[in-house]
């Protein structure tokens, strides 16, 4: 695998995830336990979809076939996207929906603070602006997972339940394969055991502080997602994400 | 952030009045950078239209590359859907002045923050019922408690935040408890 080749698998990855949480996120609205909630979770969503278009647009540069950011996002199909899995898994009850935001908060934040001081200053300038906003998603997703794990029995019992179904998604956030090693020897990407140490230890501690038991390190990862394996659950996203965009190809004004 | 001098002879606001019928001895290419700056401060954020595009610091630079205007604009948020429009209005602004085609450009570096919102700024957000962001971007701690945030209508600090997020990805819903006024907050970033 060229370094160009790497980067550009490098940067769907950021974008896909990005875009497919957002799209989670979105299905809530209307329908969030509360209206604030809602507020948050749809702004949390709006940056996502910004930060997403930013990866997507330079991608598309680098792809250089005609694609724009739109056809990227609006016109792959599963095995080309390269979401992590987590993103893609239901939002179920709150303790889930917020239990997925805090795993993908704490690798968004240490990937994006690293990716600050990317080689590539393209990748520095869009990583530097997200930042500020997942900074902000993981103080109040790691607020949620406390006041869920720490609150009543009931809520307790339904967060532990979320770190207990999740856990086996947060693998594929830490484990590198060629891409991640190809870009953090280009000193584009992130160092893998520094990423997978920061994530470690924010989400024990986060965790601990919230009562709640974390995954074992040695258990059964599901991993896949970066190269195009996804759940069966991408293929319902992707058809209510794109349908518009696949039933009118091209059109200019909708 | 460029000081900005009296224009003389016209002032942004005349330009702009003229909006929809650019007089044919329009010469924008008299305008200084300066006056450019002004004629900006003309131009409301469309989200929060009691600040301008330049008191929100959203406007990074005005330059004259030889005989091509060129204006460097930055998003406040990467997914702020407001940034489209924002540059339609310089746009629209710049032509109003007689600009054919002002070169608007993108830039994400440095990246936006609330530090870059001037004290004039914060002070029009106070008046329209929006606390300013309190505080530096650099002070924030990752997990820490928030500043204190008075209430922008009776200026009591016993105020609670309802939401971490308002009506956009800028401010946070807060509530105050004295005079039970619900209010958005501008986020420090």
């Amino acid at each position: 695998m060229t370094q160009a080749e790497a980067l550009q698998e490098y940067l769907l990855r950021l974008a896909d995830s990005d875009m497919i949480l957002s799209q989670r996120l979105c299905e809530l609205c209307g329908k969030a336990p509360a209206l604030e909630e809602e507020m948050a979770l749809m702004n949390v969503a709006l940056d996502l979809v910004g930060q997403a278009r930013n990866w997507y647009e330079y991608a598309a540069e680098l792809i250089d076939d005609g694609r724009d950011a739109d056809k990227l996002a609006f016109r792959r199909d599963t095995q080309d996207y390269r979401n992590l899995l987590l993103t893609e898994q239901p939002n179920e009850d709150y303790a889930v929906t917020m239990g997925r935001q805090f795993f993908f908060d704490v690798w968004h934040y240490f990937t994006l603070k690293s990716l600050t001081e990317s080689s590539d200053e393209r990748i520095a300038g869009i990583a530097s602006k997200a930042l500020k906003e997942a900074t902000y998603h993981l103080r109040r997703s790691s607020e949620w997972v406390k006041r869920l794990g720490d609150g009543t029995e009931e809520s307790h019992r339904r967060m532990q339940d979320a770190v207990d179904i999740l856990w086996r998604f947060t693998g594929e956030l830490i484990t590198p394969d060629d891409t991640d090693r190809v870009m953090a020897e280009a000193g584009i990407g992130p160092d893998p055991d520094q990423l997978a140490n920061d994530w470690r230890g924010m989400v024990t501690e986060v965790l601990t502080q919230a009562t709640l038991t974390p995954g074992a390190e040695d258990a059964w990862m599901y991993m896949g997602g970066k190269h195009g394996e996804h759940t069966e659950h991408l293929g319902f996203i992707l058809a209510e994400m794109q349908f518009l965009q696949r039933a009118y190809p091209d059109a200019t004004t909708w | 952030m460029p000081q900005h001098g009296d224009s003389d002879s016209r002032s942004a606001v005349d330009i702009l009045i003229a909006s929809d019928r650019v007089p044919a001895n329009a010469r924008p290419d008299l305008l200084t950078e300066d006056d450019i700056w002004a004629l900006l401060e003309e131009v409301k954020d469309p989200e929060v239209p009691a600040v301008s595009v330049v008191e929100l610091g959203i406007v990074r630079a005005v330059r004259w590359d030889g005989k091509e205007l060129s204006i460097d604009v930055t998003p406040t948020y990467s997914g702020c859907p407001a940034t489209e429009l924002i540059e339609e209005l310089i746009t629209e602004a710049l032509r109003a002045a007689g600009f054919r085609d002002p070169k608007i450009n993108q830039v994400l570096t440095p990246a936006w923050t609330t530090d870059w919102i001037t004290d004039e700024g914060k002070e029009k957000l106070r008046a329209f019922g929006i606390a300013p962001p309190e505080g530096s971007s650099s002070k924030l701690s990752l997990l820490g408690e928030p500043d204190v945030i008075a209430c922008p209508h009776c200026g009591s600090k016993d105020t609670e935040r309802v939401s971490e997020f308002g009506s956009t990805a800028c401010k946070a819903l807060y509530r105050c408890k004295e005079c039970l006024e619900p209010f958005d907050y501008f986020k420090c970033i």
